[in-house]
């Protein structure tokens, strides 16, 4: 019974954590088309910054509870960096273009994204390991989780609320929901699509580097964190369905709970069951759980 | 031969052959070596030309190379296969099987959905290797073979075996692809790229034919594999991680569709462009791979190859 909590538990938690990040990478494919392989590299990039600025404000010796505001900081500034740098420099040149070729210059750029990070940081270890145990512990029947893995599923939960509200409650909502459904309409109707896309992918970066700064103090920062991040991610959405937002929660939901009972029970299959499911729900939904057959044109 | 086609590239290639064979005693050996990585690099790629020409982007050929690579090491180590030429050949075929198999699912998938499920097929080859300690998990294991073509990697000729074995492999593959394209079948790809209900209506099955493509593929990515393995000396599960298959993808996307030979180009920059830059920038080589690869999907959108083909259109 312990056992099943406990995968429960850490399911939920590792659910949570990839909920934020492919939310993001979802909400951008959603309204843009575009798969971004730099998701990852984003995510590193929150993290490496979240552990620069948490790390210089406990240096300089204020209150330690200020760490948490930094993560926050951290993940914004990123986000409001390199979303707007990313679209306007790269991406809007690129729109129209074919789906795949789409993937391949977000590679490429998670390529150099990749590099300007050791350049910046260097290829050494960083670590900002106060926030995670400044809150305590708490005991949940035999187990005990630190408090700041509840911060995780709040900010989870946090985010999806916040994109649902935002994306069928707001008048700005309504305008996305209209690009998405048909660009060249919403353009001729007077709907500014550049803006709406340069916002969509600020807020998805900035939904990456929250995903990392949140991450930075429960792990090293190391170069080459994001990797494995985006092929997570690309399970997590491709399950659920590309461009959905329901679809990310509940990919994220079946991954982080096939990977921890894969942990607890079978540790030889951690790594590739996730990656079995994704393949197995490609197989009867082709588009994954939450997106309708499309009709084929001639 | 019809007033537009290209001429029939197989006596080029030949000659190709021919110099590629002749320079190498006067290579050093750090070159022999780079340039064997290049064509077997280069036969990943040339896999990925065709798919490419089907409209289909793989970022999962590291499955195949990799397989390759292991059923070159294990021929070796568990069968005790001393030759390079069967393991090379058992590596292409295992890989071709596998293909066989996946291609039943992967061949109904288009776009960005076949490149996540082929992708997601070379991540659960990974985690099981990784795993397997048999297989050496993470370390992976060493791979030799005594001969080629019956001369042992001791005698003068034999050491060049593998060097040798990897432009005969490329050339027989490069040569038989072109004439493949060429042929009715072959001459389907681009129409399926370009429009596959209309194929369909002319009564001609897309998903044989992308399912053929992906096994042809794959023996190539199979035999570009063993080659790696037989020539580093060492396979690992790096073979199959989803950047090797990123890698491969830059190669074709670099050297574009244009010619069965352009792959093989844009796999020798590469591997020059690696060697250099490992030793004098290693921080900044990705960065170096990741500019010039958006360089060209924006400003040659059809490869370094096209450079050539409008400058000799202009002439």
């Amino acid at each position: 019974m312990g056992d099943l909590l406990a995968v429960t538990v850490d399911g939920v938690l590792y659910a949570s954590w990839l909920f934020i990040i492919a939310a993001g990478l979802t909400l951008i494919y959603g309204v843009m088309r575009i798969l971004n392989m730099a998701h990852g590299s984003l995510y590193a990039l929150g993290a490496y910054a979240a552990a620069s600025l948490a790390g210089a404000w406990l240096r300089g010796g204020h209150a330690p509870m200020g760490s948490y505001a930094m993560l926050a900081a951290a993940a914004i500034l990123v986000g409001l960096v390199m979303g707007p740098l990313i679209e306007r420099g790269l991406l809007r040149f690129c729109y129209g273009k074919d789906e795949v070729v789409l993937v391949l210059v977000t590679y490429a750029l998670f390529l150099m994204l990749e590099d300007a990070v050791k350049l910046v940081w260097g290829v050494e270890a960083y670590f900002v390991a106060e926030p995670y145990g400044l809150l305590g512990s708490v005991e949940l029947g035999p187990l005990s989780y630190p408090v700041y893995s509840g911060i995780l599923v709040l900010a989870a939960v946090g985010v999806g609320v916040a994109l649902l509200y935002a994306v069928t409650r707001t008048k700005h909502g309504k305008l996305l929901l209209a690009v998405i459904h048909d660009r060249e309409m919403s353009a001729a109707m007077g709907i500014d699509v550049n803006r709406i896309y340069l916002v969509t992918f600020t807020a998805g970066t900035m939904l990456a580097a929250i995903g990392g700064a949140l991450t930075a103090p429960t792990v090293s920062v190391l170069p080459g964190m994001g990797v494995e991040v985006i092929v997570l991610a690309f399970a997590v959405v491709v399950i659920g369905g590309l461009g959905s937002m329901p679809g990310a929660a509940l990919g994220a939901l079946i991954v982080g709970l096939v990977r921890s009972a894969a942990v607890h029970w079978l540790p030889q299959v951690e790594l590739f069951s996730i990656y079995l499911v994704m393949a197995l729900v490609l197989v009867f939904r082709p588009r994954g759980l939450f997106v309708a057959a499309e009709a084929r044109k001639i | 031969m019809s007033a537009g086609a290209p001429p029939r590239l197989w006596p080029r290639l030949g000659l190709a052959l021919l110099v590629t064979l002749a320079v190498v005693p006067f290579l050093p050996k750090w070159a022999a070596f780079l340039v064997t990585l290049a064509l077997a690099k280069g036969l990943v790629a040339l896999g990925l030309l065709l798919l490419m020409r089907t409209g289909l982007v793989s970022f999962g050929q590291g499955l195949y190379y990799g397989i390759g690579a292991y059923a070159a090491g294990m021929g070796a180590s568990a069968l005790e296969l001393g030759d390079a030429v069967p393991l090379v050949l058992l590596g292409a075929t295992a890989a071709g099987l596998v293909a066989l198999l996946l291609g039943l699912l992967l061949a109904r998938y288009r776009t960005i959905f076949f490149a996540m499920l082929s992708l997601a097929f070379s991540m659960i080859f990974y985690g099981l290797l990784v795993k397997t300690s048999a297989l050496g998990s993470t370390d992976g294991f060493n791979v030799a073979a005594r001969s080629t073509f019956g001369l042992p990697t001791t005698s003068p000729v034999g050491r060049f075996g593998v060097y040798g074995l990897g432009a005969l492999v490329v050339f027989v593959g490069a040569a038989s692809l072109d004439r493949y394209l060429r042929s009715h079948l072959g001459r389907l790809a681009p129409a399926i790229r370009d429009n596959e209900l209309r194929v369909e209506y002319m009564g001609a099955s897309v998903r044989n034919v992308v399912h053929l493509h992906l096994v042809l593929a794959a023996v190539l990515a199979g035999a570009g594999g063993a080659l790696t393995a037989l020539a580093v000396g060492h396979v690992d599960p790096e073979t199959t991680y989803w950047t090797t298959s990123g890698e491969f993808v830059f190669v074709a996307i670099l050297s574009g569709t244009g010619s069965v030979a352009a792959p093989f180009v844009g796999a020798l920059l590469l591997e020059l462009l690696r060697s250099f830059a490992y030793e004098h920038a290693p921080n900044t080589w990705q960065l170096v791979v990741g500019a010039s690869m958006l360089a060209v999907i924006l400003f040659l959108p059809e490869g370094l190859w096209s450079v050539f083909r409008r400058r000799r259109r202009a002439a």
